[in-house]
């Protein structure tokens, strides 16, 4: 673990901490809206320890303030996270070689920590940022819960500071140097139009998933091959 | 009841995530599905991150997000970096909200 952190990216550390500087103000908001909606301090921390994906903690109070079914919160909150399966299968590599970094890690498969990983290839360079990103992310997502939730209403809205444009800019950051091969493209391209299609219609995350049928659109060549 | 619904959400998160990483450790797959697994982590972000910046609720996110998106994607083409791109596109937002753009 030691020799992990040694080899930390002094840049890759700010641009992590950065991100979780948002994440942090989104925890915030999460925590207000959960005391507003009346759910158990409790609750609302635990969901930030041990579900630990923003989407579907927001999902979960969005349902007991509307006194919906917690059968409903909790499907629709695992059809938001199936989308962690494929991630791993993609990470395994980066996350750990053995047992217990693996258990870990996987406590650590977020959209943001992924793409921040990703963005430093497969060596041992990406699996400090995957560690540094994740362990920042998910104290930053802690802290602003415990935050929000005392401060209460008194949290401004995160929209007026433009944080919701903050993430999907800070994702395709991340992404764009994957996107150098021309198969990658494709892929990207046809993943983002069936996703956006697909929004108005289906619930939540479905259409995310349905984004990896862009992977129709990668051709059969290999990436050397479409490199030359 | 509450706490309940948590924990099986927990739970199967927790094995959502895990699953993929042992998966992986368990078959050993030939470079062209190697190919079409990394492809396909970049297949999801790129789904997420459109959905993020255009759409809310099923909806358009309206003109503010998509702009202040469009700012961090030229800067980040441009190579800006990264705490850059991300701060300006929350800037470029919020100033437009500002000025009362939806």
């Amino acid at each position: 673990m030691r020799s992990l952190f040694r080899t930390i990216d002094r840049s890759d550390l700010r641009d992590a901490v950065a991100l979780a500087a948002a994440v942090g103000v989104v925890g915030m908001s999460y925590g207000a809206l959960a005391a507003a909606a009346g759910v158990p301090p409790a609750i609302a921390i635990g969901m930030s320890v041990i579900v630990l994906a923003g989407a579907s903690q927001f999902l979960v109070v969005a349902v007991i303030a509307a006194g919906g079914s917690p059968i409903a919160a909790v499907l629709g909150g695992l059809l938001l996270n199936a989308r962690h399966l494929p991630y791993g299968l993609a990470m395994s590599g980066v996350v750990a070689d053995r047992w217990p970094g693996k258990l870990l890690g996987a406590h650590l498969l977020i959209d943001e920590v992924v793409a921040f990983a990703r963005a430093r290839g497969s060596g041992p360079r990406a699996r400090g940022a995957y560690w540094v990103c994740g362990l920042a992310l998910a104290s930053f997502w802690l802290f602003g819960t415990v935050v929000g939730l005392l401060a209460g209403a008194a949290v401004p809205d995160p929209s007026l500071f433009g944080v919701d444009a903050a993430f999907p800019a800070a994702l395709l950051a991340l992404v764009m140097p994957g996107l150098k091969g021309a198969d990658a493209r494709r892929v990207g391209l046809a993943a983002a139009v069936i996703a956006l299609a697909a929004t108005p219609w289906l619930p939540p995350g479905l259409p995310v998933l349905l984004g990896m049928l862009g992977l129709l659109a990668a051709g059969g060549r290999e990436p050397s091959e479409v490199a030359r | 009841m509450t706490w309940t619904a948590v924990l099986a959400l927990a739970g199967g998160t927790y094995l959502l995530r895990l699953a993929g990483l042992l998966l992986r450790d368990r078959v050993t797959v030939p470079a062209r599905v190697e190919r079409y697994l990394d492809l396909g982590a970049t297949a999801l972000l790129v789904a997420l991150l459109a959905i993020a910046a255009l759409t809310e609720a099923g909806g358009f996110a309206g003109w503010a997000r998509s702009a202040g998106v469009a700012v961090g994607a030229v800067l980040a083409w441009r190579r800006v970096p990264f705490v850059l791109v991300v701060v300006l596109a929350a800037a470029s937002t919020a100033g437009l909200r500002m000025l009362g753009v939806p």
